[in-house]
């Protein structure tokens, strides 16, 4: 099984697409509403999330677009603080040399990792544009992620707390496919939003 | 005059003192009930007028600044530093701001001068103005003694006193100059003023929201300036830096956007606390972060502790800033513990799909962002510090990592106004998000028609795959809030029997706060759409010689040769190039090349033609001194003028919701 054969099936799979269809097809408001839907939502936003990564995980191949993407993920080294493909000033003492630098090793086939290492124990790590995926940098990509992760748990479970009892009824109107717990108050703010064309200012 | 100014800052910071030991005093006798000589009311009155005072004492020293700039006073060796006798009057002006310490200076006097409007407006609530008015004076103290002490601008050059000045840096010599780092720093030093009125609400345990009400003008308003300050920064960068982008994640840069963010998630955050009574901690943490993160970044790019481009603000004066931060810090901390029973939400949230929920998700990013930006701008120093390795975390870091959080952002941006406070029903989200999401989709397909996709050479391009996004979002956002109005306006319509547009216009004044918000998504999502024009750069570098020609886009470049000029501050060369479009020539371009006498540093001077599908930016790289024939680097920047539009948007919102709502008919006649 190649590799784009091996992704579609995993997408097939993850989705579910052919059984989710025979399960959300025609009752699934009236039987489970909430959890059928949630469950294509989450299994969509899955195989999205992992098409996209798969995406960004594919480099660039030939030279001209491996020249350009390896020069952005590299500074030029004259203190100027611009990326080596961005670096235009007049009289660069560096920048000349480093893309010549850059260029031949493209074209001995050298892989981008050997490139940047390269590039990087002859001029310091800080000729990379961005912290690398070994080591101590690691901590730069995930901390970000980490924070965000923690951050999203917290404001959940600070709804959570917030909304106490009423969240517990949500669920359950939740399920009925409303989110107001009260019909009645529901159908009245329905009513005056339509009416006054607002909901009570930003 | 360096002695005149002197004793002006001394008075000031004399004045800065009483006034906060007074105002402690009174307030302190105040809240003990204790008798004194003095009746606390005028010894907080007596504090209070010399805050007044104090105005008047750092314009003094100000101008004082201004005015040797002006008489070429090089004895004080400021001036000998940043300006020179050809330097024309406006850039002269400028050099208040170019160095550290009349940077300081301007800081200080800004500060002086929200003081000055906050304790004459004193009488909305006398008790809190004191409070905010006593910890104002504080922070008064510290920027006093720092241009005091530690970097007065006044001081005098040892040995003999030079007939000309180093002159302003190249850089800085550029009209935006003069109006960028005020407008910024009317930002950062507004934030000040919020902060007081939060910690003085909190350690007096002032009763209900109306300090948010009184702080909402000066908020907005600060805001406002701070967002001004960094487009302006960046249409700087745009075109003197000459390397055809504009914004570079420089550590300067990233301490302007940090406040700025917690300032935008403040601005929403505390329409919850007006509203609903909640999240009252989280507002008031909000805004302390957001005045230490005013004063984290100028530690951090003055104190040296990050390389940063603006090598023309980095001194020694750190360790002021480390113990000022330390010391904030500690006040709001224990402040806050001490008083935090005061700030109980006084609600509960009803629904997780309402527009308080969204408010939340809407700080929750805004701070991850924030996080993100200040990750990175202190990642060098904790590699070195943990590893001994110092890295560069430059913009491939923030593409990967602060984009997506944008484009969340995006998203939340129209969710946000088309969901109801309290909760909502489903009927509800079909009927707000259906055209909205629809937009969104078919945006995408035309964008795939059109030819924007994200793969390239069987490959995945990640400008193209942003830009899609980027743009698909933003017709849904935009069908999102325009559909807000149009709901608006065809009620208004149907009750008052006017026309759409007069309707439209009835609808704003009646609600200025929240359809100026809209507007002024309206032009975060133009700014987007901007931003992610860079997608689609091109540029060309290529010797021209006389009649050579260069294509780019639709556009052919004929050099007409290239020449040289003088005057007293700078020599300059520049090429002449015929620009044709469709076979007619349709402009001249002269991009340039400055080399400034004074501090024989040269400066680019990049030519722009703007239309508002893209920006043809030209610049003159030198002469080849083999050749002797102008290098000339031209640039297409798609969507560049939708940056600066966007801007425009958010000034006009800006000023739509600080504009008073007009009250119907029947609510005026009944009061």
């Amino acid at each position: 099984m190649g590799a784009s054969a091996r992704l579609t099936h995993w997408l097939k799979t993850a989705v579910g697409a052919p059984s989710s269809t025979r399960r959300l097809g025609k009752g699934w408001e009236s039987t489970n509403p909430s959890r059928s839907s949630l469950t294509f939502w989450l299994k969509g936003a899955q195989a999205l999330a992992l098409a996209v990564a798969v995406c960004f995980s594919l480099g660039a191949s030939d030279a001209g677009s491996r020249f350009n993407n390896l020069g952005h993920r590299m500074m030029c080294t004259c203190s100027c603080a611009q990326l080596l493909g961005e670096c235009n000033h007049v009289g660069c003492t560096q920048s000349g040399q480093e893309r010549s630098e850059l260029a031949a090793m493209i074209a001995n086939g050298d892989n981008d990792e050997k490139i940047l290492g390269a590039f990087s124990a002859k001029y310091g790590a800080t000729v990379l544009a961005a912290p690398t995926a070994h080591g101590f940098d690691v901590v730069a990509w995930i901390a970000p992620v980490a924070v965000f992760v923690a951050a999203l748990l917290g404001t959940i479970l600070l709804v959570r707390r917030w909304s106490g009892v009423s969240f517990k009824t949500e669920k359950a109107a939740f399920k009925n496919g409303e989110f107001e717990t009260d019909p009645a108050k529901a159908a009245l703010r329905d009513k005056i939003r339509r009416e006054t064309g607002a909901d009570g200012g930003f | 005059m360096a002695a005149f100014g002197s004793l002006a800052l001394l008075i000031a910071l004399a004045l800065a003192a009483y006034n906060l030991l007074a105002a402690s005093l009174a307030l302190r006798l105040i809240a003990t009930g204790q008798q004194a000589r003095i009746s606390p009311e005028r010894l907080a009155d007596t504090a209070r007028r010399a805050g007044i005072a104090g105005f008047v004492a750092v314009s003094a020293a100000a101008f004082a600044l201004v005015y040797s700039v002006f008489i070429n006073d090089f004895h004080i060796a400021y001036i000998m530093e940043h300006s020179n006798v050809a330097l024309p009057g406006p850039y002269k002006f400028a050099a208040l701001w170019s160095g550290q310490e009349g940077s300081l200076l301007l800081w200080a006097w800004l500060l002086a001068a929200y003081g000055f409007v906050l304790r004459l407006t004193h009488k909305r609530d006398v008790k809190l103005y004191a409070y905010a008015g006593a910890i104002l004076a504080a922070v008064q103290v510290f920027f006093l003694a720092v241009v005091n002490f530690a970097a007065p601008p006044f001081a005098l050059l040892k040995g003999a006193i030079p007939e000309d000045g180093n002159g302003l840096n190249p850089l800085l010599q550029y009209p935006e100059m003069v109006i960028h780092p005020p407008l910024l720093y009317l930002g950062y030093v507004g934030f000040t003023i919020p902060f007081c009125f939060a910690l003085g609400a909190l350690m007096m345990r002032y009763p209900g929201e109306k300090w948010i009400k009184i702080t909402r003008v000066w908020t907005l308003v600060t805001w406002l300036f701070l967002t001004c300050g960094i487009f302006l920064g960046m249409h700087w960068a745009y075109a003197v830096l000459g390397w055809g982008g504009y914004w570079g994640w420089d550590p300067v840069e990233n301490a302007s956007l940090m406040p700025w963010l917690t300032g935008t998630a403040f601005l929403h955050s505390v329409m919850m606390q007006e509203k609903k009574g909640m999240m009252k901690s989280w507002n008031v943490w909000l805004i302390f972060s957001t005045f230490l993160l005013s004063i984290l970044g100028t530690l951090l790019t003055r104190a040296g502790l990050v390389s940063s481009v603006h090598a023309f603000a980095q001194s020694s004066i750190g360790d002021w800033f480390v113990v000022f931060l330390v010391i904030v810090l500690a006040v709001c901390i224990f402040t806050y513990i001490l008083n935090r029973k005061h700030l109980k939400s006084d609600q509960q949230l009803e629904s997780l799909v309402s527009r308080e929920s969204s408010f939340l998700f809407n700080n929750l990013v805004l701070l991850t962002a924030c996080f993100v930006v200040l990750w990175g701008t202190l990642f060098p120093i904790l590699s070195e510090y943990v590893v001994g390795n110092k890295v560069t975390v430059g913009a491939p870091f923030y593409n990967r990592v602060a984009i997506p959080i944008g484009l969340f952002l995006l998203i939340l941006t129209g969710v946000g106004p088309l969901l109801p406070w309290r909760s909502t029903s489903m009927r509800s989200i079909k009927r707000n998000f259906v055209v909205p999401v629809i937009a969104l989709w078919v945006m995408a397909i035309i964008c795939l028609v059109v030819g924007i996709r994200p793969w390239k050479d069987g490959a995945i391009d990640q400008g193209n795959f942003y830009a899609l996004v980027a743009f698909s979002i933003s017709a849904g956002v935009l069908t999102a809030i325009l559909s807000e109005f149009g709901r608006g306006a065809r009620v208004i319509s149907k009750q008052t029997g006017k026309n759409f547009f007069v309707a439209m216009y009835l609808l704003v004044r009646r609600n200025t706060r929240r359809y100026g918000g809209y507007v002024i998504h309206i032009g975060v999502v133009i700014v987007v759409v901007g931003l992610a024009g860079a997608a689609f750069n091109q540029n060309i570098e290529k010797e021209l010689g006389l009649h050579d020609k260069l294509n780019i886009g639709p556009y052919t470049l004929e050099c007409m040769g290239f020449t040289q000029d003088s005057n007293a501050n700078y020599n300059s060369e520049y090429a002449m190039l015929d620009v044709y479009e469709g076979g007619k020539k349709v402009f001249q371009m002269t991009p340039e090349k400055r080399v400034y006498l004074a501090t024989e540093q040269p400066q680019t001077m990049v030519a722009i033609h703007s239309v508002i599908s893209w920006d043809l930016y030209v610049v003159y790289e030198g002469a080849n001194p083999d050749t002797n024939q102008p290098i000339i680097k031209a640039i297409i920047n798609p969507l560049v003028s939708w940056i600066w539009a966007g801007v425009l948007l958010i000034i006009f919102g800006t000023a739509v919701a600080l504009f008073p709502s007009q009250k119907p008919a029947a609510q005026k006649g009944g009061q």
